[in-house]
C-alpha cells in the first residue's frame, strides 16, 4: 500500500484563495481536516476524488501509489468516497450494491462468495437480497463502507461520514471504520467538524481557518 | 478508454442534433414559405419574383375579418386564461383544492386539442348534452334552439375551446415557476404584513412569476392565433380564421393558389408576431400603470369575491372539459337519442363494432408515428441533458428560445414551407416525413417535462458511482437512468400524447398518405355523424391515456421490491 501525497495543493474560488495544503498521508494513517462550514473542506475532497466544480480552480499535484492521479478521470483514480448519507443505490439490492464497485476478477461465484464473506464480517449474512430502503441507519453505514472496500481503493476519503448516525451507533461505526482502514493500510483523509471523530481517528489533525491551512 | 471516448462523442453530438431538429425545420420551413410568397416556386413555374401572390391575397373577400378574428380570439383567449390562472393561484395556492387540481393537470394536458374541442362542441351545441339536460324543464325547448354553437360569428365558442386547453397548460407551467420564484416565501412575507391572499399574490408574487411565464404565454398566444384543428371544429366558417383559410388554399385543386397560400402563410406569421407585439406592449402598459399600485399599501382588492369568481371559473373550465368528454362517451354508444332526452334511449355497442374495422389503419399509423417520434425525442433529450451534466452547468438562455421555436412560429407557416422544400428536394411525403414533423413538436414538451427532474438529481449519486470505478456509460445506464425512470417514462407519455394530438403536421407532411385518428376526427367533426365523430375523438383520447397509465404503472412494477424508488418514498 502506498501513501497519498498532496503536493502544494491550492484551491481558489474566483479571486479568493480557499485553502492550501501540502502533506503526505501514510498507509493506514487517518488525517483529519477540521474547520468551520464553507472553508473548503468538501471542496478539497471533491478535488482529490475528481469532482471539482467549475466554480473553483485548483493547482498542485495529487499522487497515489507513485502515480499522479489529479489528471485522471474520477473513475480511474481508485479513491474511495464515503459521504454523510450512505447513498446505497435504491434500485439495487444489498448484494447488487456491493457488487457494483467490485473489481471484475474471478468468476461470478467467487465474487458472490466475497460479498457474502464481507456481509458475514459485519453480521449481515442474511441481508444480501434485501432492499436497501429497509435497512437501519447503522446497517446502511456498514454496507456503504463494505461497498467502498470491495472496490479495492488505494485511498479513502471520508466526508463527515458519521454525522447522521445516532450517538450510540456513532462510536461503534467509527471504531469499526478506522479499524478497517488500518487493517487494509489505506491512507485516509477525513473531513469533519466533530472533535470526537478526530479523537477517535487518532491521527494528525489539520485545522483550516478562513483562507489558509494551519499545521496540526 | 474507448467507451469513455464513445460516450463523450455521443453526448457531444446529441445536443447539436437536438438544436438542429428544433431549428432547421422551422427555419427552412419559413424560408420555404417565403419564397413562393414572392413568386418563386420552380416546380410550379414560378421563376421570377413578383408581388402578384400578395395582390391576389389582398383581394380575398373577408381577409380583414379573417385576420381580425384570428387576432382577437387568440389574444382574448390568452388574456382570459392568464387572468383565470392568476386569480386561481392567488386565491387557492397551497390549499387542498389546489393540490387536488394539481393531480389532474397532467392528464388534462394529455387530452388532445381535437378531442377536447369536439367534446365541447357536442356539449354546448343546440342539440348538445347541456341543452338536453336543461330541456324542456328549464328552457322550454321541445326542439333544438337556433343559436349558433359552434361556429358563432364572434368566435366565442373558439375562445372558450382555447381557454379550456390553455388553462391547464399555464397552470402546469406555473407550478415549476412558482418554486423558482420562491412564491411560498414571498407570500409568507406579504401575508405577515397584513395583505390578503390574493392581493399578496398579485403584489408580491406576480412580479417574480410573470417573467418565468412569459415564454409559455407567448407559446399560448402563438398557438391560439394560428390553431387549425380547434378553429376547424369550434370556429366560425364564413369567414374562418386565417390559418384555416390558408390550409384550405394549400389544398386547393387549382395549383396556382399555392402562391397565394404562401403569402397567406407569411401573413399568418406576421399576424402572430403582431399579436405578440400587442401583448408585449400591454405588458409594458400594465407594468407602468401598476407601479403606483404596488406601493400604495392597499392590503386587499376585492379578494373575497374575486376568489369566488376564480373558484367558479376554474370549476367551470375543468367541468366543461370533463363533461364534454363524458358526453362523448354517451354519443359513442347512443342508438336512438331524440332531443330533449338526457340519456340515449337505446345504448348500443354497434357504433363501436361498426367503426372497429375502419379504425385499424388510423390507429396503427397513429401509434407508429407517435412511438417513433417519441423515441427519437427522448433519446435526443437524454443526450442533451447528459451533456449538461457533463459540463455541469445549465444551458444558456438562447437555447431556451430555440426550445420554444416550434411552439412560437405558427405551424401553418413553416409546415407549409417544409412541404414546398420537400417537393423541391424530391422527397416523397409519407410516414417518414410525418414522423420528423411530429418529432419537431414532441421534443420541446419532452425536454420541458424531463429537465427539472434531471437537474435536481443529487450529483452525489454519480460521484459515488464514479468513485467506485464506474465509467460514464455505467453511470448513465446503471445509476442515472434507473433513478430517473419515473420522470423519463412520464416525459415519454407527455411526448406520446403531444404526437397523438397533432393534426397539421400529419395532414401537410403526409400529403394525405398518412391517416391518423386525429385527422379523421377533425374531418368527421364537420360532418353530421356525431356517433362516429365521438368514437374517433374517444379513441384519440384513449391512446394518450393508455400512455399515462403505463407511465404510472411501469416504474411501480419495475421497482415493486424497491421502496426507495416508489412514489411517496423519500
Amino acid at each position: 500500500m502506498a501513501s497519498l501525497i498532496l503536493d502544494d495543493l491550492v484551491i481558489e474560488q474566483g479571486q479568493q484563495r480557499l485553502l492550501s495544503l501540502d502533506t503526505t498521508i501514510a498507509p493506514g494513517e487517518v488525517l483529519t481536516i477540521m474547520g468551520p462550514s464553507g472553508v473548503g473542506k468538501s471542496t478539497l475532497l471533491a478535488f482529490i476524488a475528481g469532482f471539482l466544480s467549475p466554480a473553483f480552480r485548483a493547482r498542485g499535484r495529487v499522487q497515489l501509489d507513485e502515480k499522479r492521479i489529479d489528471m485522471l478521470p474520477a473513475e480511474q483514480r481508485h479513491v474511495g468516497l464515503l459521504f454523510q448519507d450512505p447513498l446505497l443505490f435504491p434500485h439495487l439490492d444489498v448484494e447488487g450494491n456491493l457488487a457494483f464497485g467490485m473489481v471484475r476478477e474471478g468468476s461470478r461465484q467467487q465474487r458472490r462468495a466475497r460479498i457474502h464473506e464481507a456481509l458475514r464480517s459485519v453480521g449481515l449474512e442474511t441481508f444480501a437480497k434485501r432492499d436497501p430502503a429497509t435497512l437501519s441507519g447503522g446497517q446502511k453505514a456498514r454496507v456503504a463502507l463494505l461497498r467502498v472496500l470491495l472496490s479495492q481503493p488505494r485511498a479513502i476519503l471520508l466526508d463527515e461520514p458519521f454525522s447522521k448516525l445516532d450517538a450510540g451507533l456513532r462510536d461503534e461505526i467509527r471504531h469499526w471504520v478506522f479499524e478497517r482502514v488500518r487493517h487494509y493500510r489505506l491512507p485516509t483523509l477525513m473531513v469533519t467538524h466533530d472533535e470526537a471523530d478526530a479523537r477517535a481517528a487518532g491521527g494528525r489533525i489539520i485545522t483550516l481557518d478562513d483562507g489558509c491551512r494551519v499545521t496540526s | 478508454m474507448s467507451s469513455a471516448v464513445a460516450y463523450r462523442l455521443v453526448v457531444g453530438t446529441l445536443p447539436w442534433l437536438t438544436i438542429a431538429l428544433l431549428s432547421m425545420p422551422v427555419a427552412s420551413g419559413v424560408l420555404g414559405a417565403l419564397m413562393p410568397a414572392f413568386g418563386w416556386l420552380p416546380t410550379l413555374g414560378g421563376d421570377h419574383l413578383s408581388l402578384s401572390p400578395w395582390r391576389q391575397l389582398v383581394q380575398v373577400p373577408g381577409l380583414v375579418d379573417m385576420a381580425r378574428l384570428s387576432l382577437v380570439t387568440g389574444l382574448a383567449s390568452a388574456a382570459l386564461a392568464l387572468a383565470l390562472v392568476v386569480l386561481f393561484l392567488g386565491s387557492f395556492l397551497y390549499t387542498p383544492l389546489y393540490r387536488r387540481i394539481q393531480r389532474w393537470l397532467s392528464p388534462l394536458l394529455a387530452v388532445p386539442h381535437a378531442a377536447a374541442a369536439i367534446g365541447l362542441a357536442f356539449l354546448l351545441a343546440p342539440s348538445g348534452w347541456a341543452a338536453r339536460g336543461l330541456s324542456p324543464w328549464l328552457t322550454g325547448w321541445a326542439y333544438p334552439p337556433g343559436y349558433a354553437f359552434p361556429g358563432d360569428a364572434w368566435g366565442l365558442s373558439l375562445i372558450l375551446g382555447l381557454v379550456v386547453k390553455e388553462v391547464p397548460f399555464l397552470l402546469l407551467m406555473s407550478l415549476a415557476a412558482l418554486v423558482q420564484c420562491q412564491a411560498g416565501e414571498r407570500l409568507t412575507v406579504a401575508r405577515s404584513l397584513g395583505y390578503r391572499p390574493l392581493t399578496a399574490f398579485l403584489k408580491g408574487v406576480m412580479p417574480g412569476l410573470y417573467p418565468l411565464l412569459r415564454l409559455p404565454l407567448y407559446a399560448v398566444i402563438a398557438f391560439a392565433t394560428s390553431t387549425v384543428d380547434v378553429a376547424m371544429i369550434l370556429g366560425p366558417t364564413t369567414p374562418s380564421t386565417l390559418a384555416v383559410s390558408v390550409v384550405g388554399w394549400l389544398n386547393d385543386p387549382v395549383l396556382s393558389t399555392r402562391f397565394m397560400a404562401s403569402a397567406g402563410a407569411i401573413l399568418q406569421l406576421l399576424l402572430t408576431l403582431t399579436a405578440l407585439l400587442i401583448w408585449w406592449s400591454l405588458e409594458r402598459l400594465v407594468a407602468c400603470a401598476s407601479r403606483g399600485w404596488y406601493r400604495d399599501g392597499r392590503r386587499q382588492c376585492g379578494d373575497r369575491w374575486l376568489g369566488g369568481v376564480a373558484w367558479l371559473a376554474m370549476r367551470t373550465v375543468l367541468g366543461l372539459m370533463m363533461t364534454g368528454l363524458a358526453g362523448l362517451v354517451l354519443w359513442s354508444v347512443a342508438g336512438y337519442w331524440p332531443f330533449p332526452h338526457f340519456l340515449p334511449r337505446s345504448p348500443t355497442v354497434h357504433n363501436w363494432l361498426n367503426a372497429a374495422d375502419e379504425l385499424i389503419v388510423p390507429v396503427w399509423q397513429t401509434l407508429s408515428v407517435a412511438l417513433i417520434a417519441t423515441l427519437v425525442s427522448v433519446v435526443l433529450v437524454l443526450g442533451s441533458l447528459e451533456a449538461e451534466t457533463l459540463r455541469s452547468r445549465p444551458l444558456q438562455p438562447w437555447v431556451q428560445v430555440i426550445l420554444y421555436l416550434p411552439l412560437l412560429v405558427p405551424p401553418v407557416a413553416f409546415l407549409f414551407g417544409l412541404v414546398m422544400m420537400q417537393a423541391q428536394a424530391g422527397i416523397r411525403p409519407g410516414l417518414g416525413t410525418v414522423i420528423v414533423g411530429h418529432a419537431v413538436f414532441v421534443l420541446p414538451y419532452v425536454f420541458l417535462s424531463l429537465a427539472e427532474s434531471y437537474r435536481r438529481l443529487d450529483p452525489r449519486w454519480s460521484q459515488q458511482a464514479r468513485s467506485l470505478g464506474a465509467g460514464p456509460w455505467r453511470v448513465f445506464l446503471g445509476v442515472r437512468l434507473p433513478l430517473l425512470l419515473a420522470p423519463i417514462v412520464t416525459a415519454a407519455a407527455v411526448g406520446f400524447a403531444v404526437s397523438i394530438g397533432q393534426y397539421l403536421p400529419t395532414v401537410l407532411l403526409g400529403a394525405g398518405r398518412v391517416v391518423t385518428v386525429t385527422t379523421e376526427a377533425v374531418s368527421l367533426a364537420s360532418g353530421g355523424d356525431r356517433r362516429l365523430t365521438a368514437i374517433y375523438a374517444l379513441v384519440q383520447l384513449l391512446l394518450p391515456a393508455l400512455g399515462f397509465l403505463l407511465a404510472m404503472r411501469v416504474p411501480r412494477y419495475v421497482f415493486r421490491r424497491r421502496r426507495g424508488l416508489l412514489p411517496g418514498a423519500d
